[in-house]
């Protein structure tokens, strides 16, 4: 058995009367992996926050021991100077500096009192290598891939001799190969001697490479599982997340039946006159009224684009092909007119432009459709409150009322909120983008009987999903995209994760 | 005892725009102590609350502006512009001042229009292109005024909007009776939208204030209005810029606060992107505000000629930055989205009042100007700690 390097004992915090961790005991063996898991709002970022010094010493309860000494870190830069060093899920890094400037921000090495580039760039190229990243350390982050930025904040955080490297959600906005790549990653860094924490909600990486396991549920510790007893597995994860069993991940749907074409497009393509390029390309796709139609591929493929382009072309794409709606040839020139078509779109990146985070629930649910509930351009504040508080109810938002900021909310009920939105417009055809990422196994599963019943109600829904397993469990088609092509067409029963990925990355 | 409970947790809630109306109260009570009751004597408000008139507007219009994440740099010089040419309407070709009016108002918002086209059209950081304007005005108010110079007004009923009071009809004892009449209505009317505020809300069954809290409440805004009203009615009562004033609040109010046009512009203000994608075009909420922000700059254009009785060339200098500041000491923030009309009229009342109660003490203008840059810097970090306490 390896030695302790880090133990939290008793860690109690509380946020202006909310209890968010209550007596969290959280042991780490040196040299291992370990997975730190549970779901949205269960306490984990906030865990990693103590740890860090985000929250200084003094606004928590209990005892960090690190490296076989009290630590009482009033900052962030204390907790880095004795080797902790901590990757958030949206990335920290300087988009328009290049990737050596990233990697040594903050550290940069010098040569009396001023920097010394060219070996700031010999001491780049050795913690890319590092990451077996290679890439020209003088290109510039914005044109890097999600995958290899998140290679670029390791090798920083390598670069001050981390003992402890903490992950918060590494994989979320990678694709399967990426995420391999960086799972690879970490057993190397393991076998150099660094001890990894990771936050992650994908249980399949989880399974694949912790060494224990923690998992955390309404700030309190769970329990502590250790893959070389065997006793890791996806059942019993889920058992201490929720708290209950739950028998299948994708709730099964009945009668499934399908009527005319809903939407149809032919020949579809869109031009991107920023990129200069194509980025969809003769497109032909058809969804039937009650059908779930998966859009598989990888980043980048296409995806986000093409349903954009359908939704009235808010990025201002030069379009070619045909869209008909119900069998009628339409022209929808705004999100304004998709709307009024009855399409609804909710979007991948739900903070970055899919929810108003300053305004309360009430406000983000009717934004889309204010004209249901005023008369002559004056809004009638109390149905406001009694329309959000119904889908507060039905969509089991968690929230003391609607009055509360979003921004405030966790991730799974920002995603609910997001969808409450789009089903006030009332919409025949919903589009869903990644609608589960980021979020935890509950949540999901809430989500998932949200989409059959909407679907048994006579609605139709796309959903483009990263996750395979998410879109075989779910869907009655499949497309799959790359390139911005439709590469193939499967049906839910002929369809499996091979052949997905062979048509994705052809 | 439960009602102090009650009164804790509402200003709890509510610590940001409570906090505004506590400062002023303890502005206005510290200089009438200071001054021996001469600052809340009937002349000194009434003088007061007419020298904020023409920046208390600019402050209305900024106010959705900030809110929509831009800035208008022009609205000064713009607004001393549009004076000269009322002037110049007025006395070189004159017209009456009920055709005047109507033309600088819309001029204002064509104005409006052209920054709203530079910035949401052509993509112009509003900076830029407001500073651009507001050089090109300062030019234009120089060109109009070249020759004649300061230019002033004969017109009685064009220079009431700026000096003149609501008639009086009778006086009771000292007092103003029409002054008293529409103080009384003001009263009325606030009572009768609280009621029925209040009746919507437990019609639909939501949780309201306790009796008694709302007693409480009723009773005090209407002393409020009662007091100011008593004041004003002792001097000459409300004066027409005033009731201008009041109009403007009244109807920016309801627009931000109860209609879709006024959700769409703070959603614009929250979030571009997602505005953009609920079906809300940022380019139409762009046009609007920067046009009602024309039109407000034509306002405190008018307003100040009348006040002056005359254009001088250099109508308007330091407009925007009273009015920017203002808004700021509201609550409006930076990073858009947030902010209240009602906040920034308070907020020019606040820095009219130090202006008002340090010239009564005789305070140095250099040290007024401190003073005022530091109520600024203090407010805004209220707003910000407060804010952080409750994300």
């Amino acid at each position: 058995m390896n030695p302790t390097i880090l133990e939290m004992n008793n860690i109690s915090k509380e946020f202006t009367g909310v209890k968010a961790l209550t007596n969290v005991n959280f042991k780490v063996n040196k040299g291992e992996i370990h997975c730190l898991i549970g779901e949205n709002g269960a306490g984990k970022s906030t865990l990693m926050k103590v740890l860090s010094g985000v929250y200084p010493h003094g606004t928590y309860s209990g005892d960090i021991i690190f490296d076989g000494s009290v630590q009482t870190f009033s900052r962030i830069s204390d907790s880095v100077k004795t080797g902790i060093a901590i990757i958030y899920q949206e990335l920290a890094l300087f988009p328009d500096l290049t990737v050596y400037e990233n990697i040594f921000a903050g550290n940069e090495v010098k040569k009396g009192a001023l920097v010394d580039w060219n070996q700031t760039i010999v001491r780049a190229k050795e913690m890319l290598n590092k990451v077996k990243l290679n890439v020209n350390p003088e290109v510039l982050i914005k044109d890097l891939g999600v995958g290899k930025q998140q290679l670029v904040e390791i090798a920083k955080a390598l670069s001050k001799d981390v003992k402890l490297l903490i992950l918060d959600e590494p994989t979320a906005a990678l694709n399967e190969n990426d995420s391999e790549n960086l799972l690879q990653l970490l057993r190397e860094l393991k076998n150099q001697g660094i001890t990894s924490i990771m936050i992650s909600h994908k249980l399949k990486e989880v399974i694949a490479i912790a060494d224990q396991v923690t998992v955390l549920r309404d700030g309190r510790t769970i329990c502590t599982l250790d893959a070389s007893k065997n006793e890791v597995s996806e059942s019993v994860i889920i058992k201490n997340m929720v708290g209950r069993e739950i028998d299948d991940i994708y709730p099964k749907r009945n009668n499934k039946q399908f009527g005319d074409n809903v939407l149809e497009i032919q020949n579809w393509t869109a031009f991107d006159p920023k990129l200069g390029r194509e980025v969809v390309k003769d497109v032909n796709l058809h969804v039937k009224k009650g059908e779930i139609v998966g859009i598989a591929g990888l980043m980048g493929s296409g995806r986000t684009e093409l349903a954009q382009s359908i939704f009235g072309n808010p990025k201002f794409y030069k379009l070619r092909g045909e869209l008909l709606l119900e069998g009628a040839k339409r022209t929808l020139k705004n999100p304004k007119d998709a709307i009024k078509a009855g399409i609804a779109y909710v979007t991948e990146d739900r903070k970055g432009d899919g929810l108003f985070l300053i305004q309360d629930i009430k406000q983000n649910i009717s934004a889309a459709n204010l004209e249901m509930i005023s008369s002559k351009g004056i809004i009638n504040n109390n149905e406001e409150v009694k329309i959000s508080n119904e889908y507060k109810g039905s969509l089991n938002i968690k929230a003391p009322s609607v009055e509360q900021l979003v921004g405030n909310l966790s991730g799974g009920n920002q995603q609910k909120v997001s969808l409450g939105k789009w089903l006030f417009v009332n919409p025949t055809l919903l589009i869903l983008d990644e609608p589960t990422r980021g979020i935890d196994v509950g949540a999901k599963f809430e989500i998932y009987t949200i989409m059959n019943k909407l679907i048994s109600e006579g609605m139709s829904i796309i959903m483009i999903s990263s996750e395979l397993s998410e879109v075989l469990g779910m869907s009655d088609r499949v497309y799959v995209m790359a390139e911005g092509e439709i590469k193939g067409e499967l049906h839910a029963n002929e369809a499996d994760q091979e052949k997905i990925m062979k048509l994705a990355t052809q | 005892m439960k009602l102090l409970k009650e009164a804790k947790s509402l200003i709890g809630v509510n610590i940001r725009d409570y906090g505004m109306y506590i400062a002023l109260f303890v502005i206005m009570l510290t200089f009438s102590i200071m001054t021996d009751g001469l600052f809340m004597s009937s002349r000194n408000i009434s003088n007061l609350i007419d020298a904020t008139g023409y920046i208390a507007v600019l402050a209305v219009g900024m106010t959705l502006v900030i809110v929509i994440r831009h800035i208008d740099l022009s609205v000064g010089f713009a607004a001393g512009f549009m004076g000269a040419i009322a002037a110049i309407l007025l006395t070189q070709f004159g017209m009456p001042f009920y055709i005047t009016i109507p033309i600088i108002l819309v001029l204002g918002m064509i104005i409006g229009l052209f920054n709203g086209f530079l910035v949401a059209h052509m993509g112009i950081p509003s900076f830029v292109a407001s500073l651009a304007a507001m050089l090109i005005f300062r030019g234009a108010l120089l060109q109009v005024t070249e020759k004649t110079g300061t230019i002033s007004i004969k017109d009685e009923h064009f220079n009431a909007i700026g000096n003149g009071f609501i008639p009086a009809i009778a006086k009771v004892g000292q007092l103003n009776l029409l002054s008293l009449i529409v103080g009384a209505l003001i009263i009325v009317l606030f009572i009768y939208f609280e009621f029925s505020k209040r009746r919507n809300k437990i019609k639909y069954h939501f949780e309201v204030i306790s009796n008694s809290m709302f007693a409480i409440k009723v009773l005090f805004v209407s002393a409020i209005i009662a007091y100011i009203t008593w004041i004003l009615a002792g001097y000459n009562g409300f004066s027409w810029t005033v009731i201008i004033v009041l109009i403007v609040v009244v109807i920016y109010h309801f627009l931000t606060t109860s209609t879709v046009i006024g959700r769409h512009i703070y959603a614009v203000g929250s979030n571009p992107e997602a505005a953009n994608l609920s079906g809300i075009s940022v380019k139409k909420i762009t046009y609007i505000v920067f046009c009602s922000m024309g039109l407000l700059s034509a306002l405190s254009g008018l307003l100040f000629t009348a006040r002056l009785q005359s254009a001088t060339t250099t109508a308007g200098t330091l407009f925007e930055l009273d009015a920017i500041a203002a808004a700021y000491v509201g609550g409006v923030s930076a990073a858009g989205g947030v902010g209240k009309v009602t906040g920034s009229i308070i907020g020019a009342i606040v820095m009219a009042s130090l202006s008002s109660g340090m010239n009564l003490l005789g305070v140095g203008i250099s040290y007024q100007y401190m003073i005022r840059g530091g109520v600024l810097a203090g407010a805004v970090i209220f707003d910000v700690m407060t804010r952080k306490q409750r994300a």
